[in-house]
């Protein structure tokens, strides 16, 4: 009997289920009992963490700072000082290159001083028309890839400058260009610091984790705390969030270089330094420059949120539409965010991907081609603007900059097509949410109140131990007996039930989806560029509609979640069936097999592991968008989150909630990952 | 060009660092040139009275920079220097997190406007005109058509849509079981104001009746908002002071906030900010240049300066 139980999976499985089962029967609900709730140990925790936070800000260290404007000196915790010299000099960077752009005073302060430039009225940067930095991108574009790229970068500035989105769109693109590229470089060095070394490696994977799954709304606070508020905070907060995938894809993509072509190098006398860069990097290509894609995806992503805490330009542009229901003005300012990425996604990919040319005995003009365009562009565009100063007297110069009410608005046309949405399907779905609500979402969500502590346990360390064995039983159990001892259990409870409805039903549309789009070349490129613009698309802006139809209601919250969640379900789906080797294929139709024999028998069962790991990813999106539902309306983790912000100890309560999420995400991404490992070793694919 | 950058920014940072240090030696009596940071929140009469106030600051010579804000999260940041005002402190939504910064120190009092403020359950004015629940406004009426409120996710229960739970806790709920209701009734809380609004368009398009949490001055007194009539509020009567909590929101302040080091730095314009104060109808105004005129803020603050200049012109005096 014993023998039998421990050979096969299924039986154990059953077991656990039985045990399950009566445990949810047998056990009271009294909050007293402790196999019912467990004692919240880690109540204080909060508390602690903001304790220390204060102390270290402002008591730790403190040292005396002349303040020239009241004249007095002043006692400054050395913290504080420190954390505001980054914050400066971040802020001095997107200063910088903003005004590149827009022009303004704050670069000239920064060598001078306020009083100077008060003094001196003149003395103000005056910016580029936008005629220029369109056709400076544009000659970069066709520089860097050709005529394809150019008339598209083309067309996407001449959409933000035509539909007035110039300003914030600048703001938001300096703000983007400073925090993209530093997640960027710190993300590989990371990432090749954690190849090197075996100890960075293990040291940073947990650190990694956390920083993925984490909402990006609980480290919000810690962050203006540190830092201040400001564009230098949106920043910061960016490159938190934007920089685990890069180390991750970077870390990989160094693992999968062949020892063959390292030992070539060497053969061939590198250094360290050159190995690193002339052999091993290029050779990892493909997968850094995917993190270099995720990273601006992911910059892009945050341009709302990091709104919250300072930064300029289209996020807050976008929340001030949002709070008027101007759906269709949140709509054009949503398509120059996602135009922003793709730009600068194609430009990144195009640069890293030019050969570099060795033609020697250029002419001067051959050399500086490029420069000379630009400088022709430049005078140009200048004598245009010039121009438009005489030709438009109402004090705006559409040559100049189009100023955000002046320029095209298509927003009639969306409002009509939401109220077109609106009496086409709202009947229609009425019938449809009430159902979902009263007789699928409301029972759930009770069963999972109704889970005693100890059978929750129970449950999904019997699952890990299951998939993998006594080590991933216990490390599951530790993420989820961090949650247990807070005093939020019930929260965390309400967030997994509309995680895993989330989860289920994104999965299904995902794989589904996936798998009918890899059949075909075409159809996969197409859901790839889908799965990119949602990636980026503001999910703000279609929580309004979704509101209008569905209430504020767990319906909305789950449509909202499923939208985003989706993407790596289809991702992952579609990347695993299309990396079957074509050996297989062959083999199998050698052997007779017909298409749906070959998809079901041979192409789906070698990409479940791929599959599951873009389940795992699905968790994680629809963990992160777990604080997106808050705004709508919810009971669960992610609104105690959204109300930390205003709350005294906001840092401790963020953060411990945001852990809590966080360590949901990491209890089943062990049980996934440990499974796909197993499975891909078993089909003896990596 | 590639290798000479990484030392070019050495020396910017260097340079900015020097600078920093030695900005601003001299002795001065006059306001610093320091700017003055000004907080936009999302909502419109905020961010046209944040323009209308900079203008005012700039016309007597100060530097303004405005930084957009978390509303609930600013208060933290004024305490610590990196915001210097708030204009719109709205008592019952943001009073909590305006005392709890002032608790901690660096956030001062800088006065109160003239305009007060009501917020609290409400029906967009068609549910009466319509007579869904006849009674309305008195809240004795809620005790009759609970069914006319409900919705999918309510259990038969009419539905309250509240405010997010960090805006007024559980001060909702407390009062429904106080006046009785809390057998007929339930509060569900909205995760922001979007979704307040959102329920008011399509309650609208369905021509169903809803209660939600509002308040006034805002943009949708134009379409016709009704506040429920409670029992009226008196000290005391709030569960936290003691009482039961059977009565209805009092007649709100609306407070400036301001850091503790701007009268220091910036006596004159300190001045102007404490004197400053505006009227329900002049905060309706601005409000109005944008949501019904569609302007863009900015503008809608430079003409509300040019037109009112007899008002804020002796606040700068």
């Amino acid at each position: 009997m014993m023998a039998t139980l421990q050979k096969s999976k299924p039986l154990q499985l059953l077991l656990l289920i039985v045990v399950f089962i009566l445990l949810c029967l047998l056990v009271p609900a009294n909050e007293g009992n402790w196999l019912w709730r467990f004692p919240t140990l880690l109540k204080s925790l909060p508390v602690v963490i903001n304790n220390s936070v204060d102390y270290l800000m402002f008591d730790w260290w403190l040292i005396d700072v002349w303040d020239p404007d009241i004249e007095e000196y002043e006692e400054k915790p050395l913290m504080r000082q420190v954390t505001r010299s980054i914050s400066g000099f971040v802020l001095f960077l997107i200063e910088f290159v903003r005004e590149l752009m827009l022009g303004g005073v704050k670069t000239i302060v920064t060598f001078t001083s306020w009083d100077w430039a008060t003094e001196n009225p003149w003395a103000r940067w005056p910016g580029l028309p936008w005629t220029v930095v369109t056709g400076g991108v544009v000659i970069l574009g066709y520089a860097l890839s050709g005529v394809g790229l150019a008339c598209f970068v083309g067309f996407a500035f001449t959409y933000i400058a035509v539909f007035g989105q110039w300003e914030p769109s600048m703001q938001t693109l300096s703000f983007v260009l400073i925090a993209a590229p530093t997640a960027i470089l710190i993300g590989l060095l990371l990432g090749v610091w954690s190849y090197k070394s075996k100890t960075v490696e293990a040291v940073l994977n947990p650190i990694l984790n956390v920083a993925q799954i984490m909402p990006h709304f609980s480290y919000l606070i810690p962050v203006m705390v540190f830092f201040g508020i400001g564009d230098h905070a949106g920043a910061i907060a960016t490159i938190i969030f934007a920089t685990p995938p890069m180390v991750r894809l970077t870390n990989l993509g160094l693992k999968k270089v062949p020892a063959e072509v390292a030992e070539a190098g060497l053969m061939n006398g590198c250094t360290d330094w050159q190995l690193m860069r002339r052999v091993l990097i290029p050779s990892a290509r493909r997968d850094i420059l995917l993190g270099v894609n995720q990273v601006i995806m992911q910059c892009l992503a945050m341009v709302v949120i990091a709104s919250l805490i300072g930064a300029k330009g289209l996020g807050n542009d976008l929340l001030i539409a949002l709070n008027r229901l101007r759906i269709g003005l949140a709509l054009e300012i949503g398509v120059c965010i996602v135009l922003i990425a793709i730009v600068l996604d194609r430009l990144s990919l195009a640069w890293a991907n030019k050969q570099t040319d060795y033609f020697a005995d250029q002419s001067f003009k051959e050399r500086h081609k490029y420069t000379l365009w630009f400088a022709g562009v430049f005078a140009a565009g200048v004598a245009l603007a010039g121009i438009g100063q005489l030709i438009f007297k109402e004090g705006f110069n559409y040559l100049y900059l189009i100023p955000h009410n002046k320029g095209i608005t298509t927003e009639p046309f969306w409002q009509a097509g939401v109220d077109w949405m609106w009496d086409t399907f709202f009947y229609a779905l009425k019938g449809f949410n009430e159902w979902l609500i009263v007789d699928v979402l409301i029972p759930v969500k009770k069963a999972f109140l109704a889970m005693p502590a100890i059978a929750t346990f129970t449950l999904v360390m019997g699952i890990g131990f299951i998939v993998g064995g006594i080590r991933s039983a216990l490390i599951v159990g530790g993420y989820l007996l961090f949650i247990a001892m807070t005093e939020w259990w019930d929260r965390a409870l309400i967030t997994s039930y509309l995680m895993t409805m989330a989860v289920l039903i994104s999965g299904v549309i995902g794989i589904v989806v996936g798998t009918l789009c890899a059949q075909n070349a075409t159809a996969t490129r197409i859901l790839l560029a889908w799965c990119d613009t949602f990636q980026t698309f503001p999910s703000f802006i279609y929580l309004i509609p979704v509101m209008m139809l569905f209430g504020v209601t767990d319906t909305s919250v789950l449509i909202a979640i499923v939208v985003y969640a989706t993407i790596p379900a289809a991702r992952y789906t579609v990347v695993g069936l299309r990396s079957v080797p074509s050996e297989l294929h062959d083999a199998g139709s050698m052997s007779g097999v017909n298409r749906f024999q070959r998809l079901f028998s041979i192409e789906l069962p070698l990409s479940f592991p791929h599959m599951a790991l873009g389940i795992n990813q699905t968790v994680v999106f629809a963990l992160a968008m777990v604080i997106i539902g808050a705004l709508i309306g919810t009971d669960d983790l992610g609104q105690l989150i959204l109300g930390s912000l205003s709350d005294r100890q906001g840092v401790g309560n963020g953060l411990v909630l945001g852990f809590c999420v966080a360590f949901i995400g990491l209890a089943i991404d062990q049980i996934l990952r440990t499974w796909a490992n197993k499975r891909k070793a078993a089909l003896g694919i990596d | 060009m590639k290798f000479r950058s990484p030392k070019m920014l050495r020396t910017l940072a260097a340079a900015s660092c020097v600078s920093l240090m030695t900005m601003g030696g001299a002795a001065k009596a006059a306001d610093s040139t320091q700017p003055i940071v000004i907080p936009l929140h999302n909502w419109s009469s905020q961010v046209v009275m944040a323009y209308v106030i900079g203008g005012m600051f700039e016309s007597m010579g100060s530097n303004v920079e405005y930084v957009p804000a978390d509303s609930q999260a600013v208060y933290e940041s004024i305490r610590n220097g990196d915001v210097t005002i708030s204009h719109e402190v709205w008592q019952s939504t943001f009073g909590k997190s305006f005392y709890n910064a002032m608790a901690k120190g660096g956030v001062i009092d800088a006065g109160t406007h003239s305009a007060t403020t009501l917020e609290e359950m409400g029906v967009p004015t068609w549910v009466i005109e319509e007579n869904l629940c006849p009674g309305l406004p008195s809240w004795e009426a809620l005790k009759d058509c609970p069914e006319v409120f409900a919705t999918a996710d309510s259990e038969g229960k009419g539905r309250w849509l509240e405010g997010p739970q960090s805006w007024h806790g559980d001060l909702m709920p407390v009062r429904l079981e106080a006046l009785g209701l809390a057998d007929t009734w339930t509060v569900k809380f909205a995760g922001g104001a979007d979704a307040l609004w959102t329920e008011l368009a399509s309650a609208k398009k369905e021509k169903r009746g809803t209660i939600i949490f509002n308040w006034t001055p805002n943009f949708t007194d134009a379409d016709g908002f009704t506040f429920i009539e409670f029992p009226e509020y008196f000290d005391g009567c709030r569960k936290e002071d003691g009482g039961d909590g059977s009565c209805g929101s009092p007649k709100g302040w609306l407070k400036k906030a301001a850091n503790y080091k701007f009268p220091k730095t910036h006596p004159a314009a300190y001045t102007a900010f404490s004197k400053l104060d505006f009227t329900t109808t002049q905060i309706g105004e601005m409000a109005a240049l944008v949501d019904i005129d569609k302007m863009d803020h900015k503008d809608a603050a430079a003409k509300w300066l040019a037109d009112n200049e007899d008002v804020w012109m002796p606040w700068t005096q």
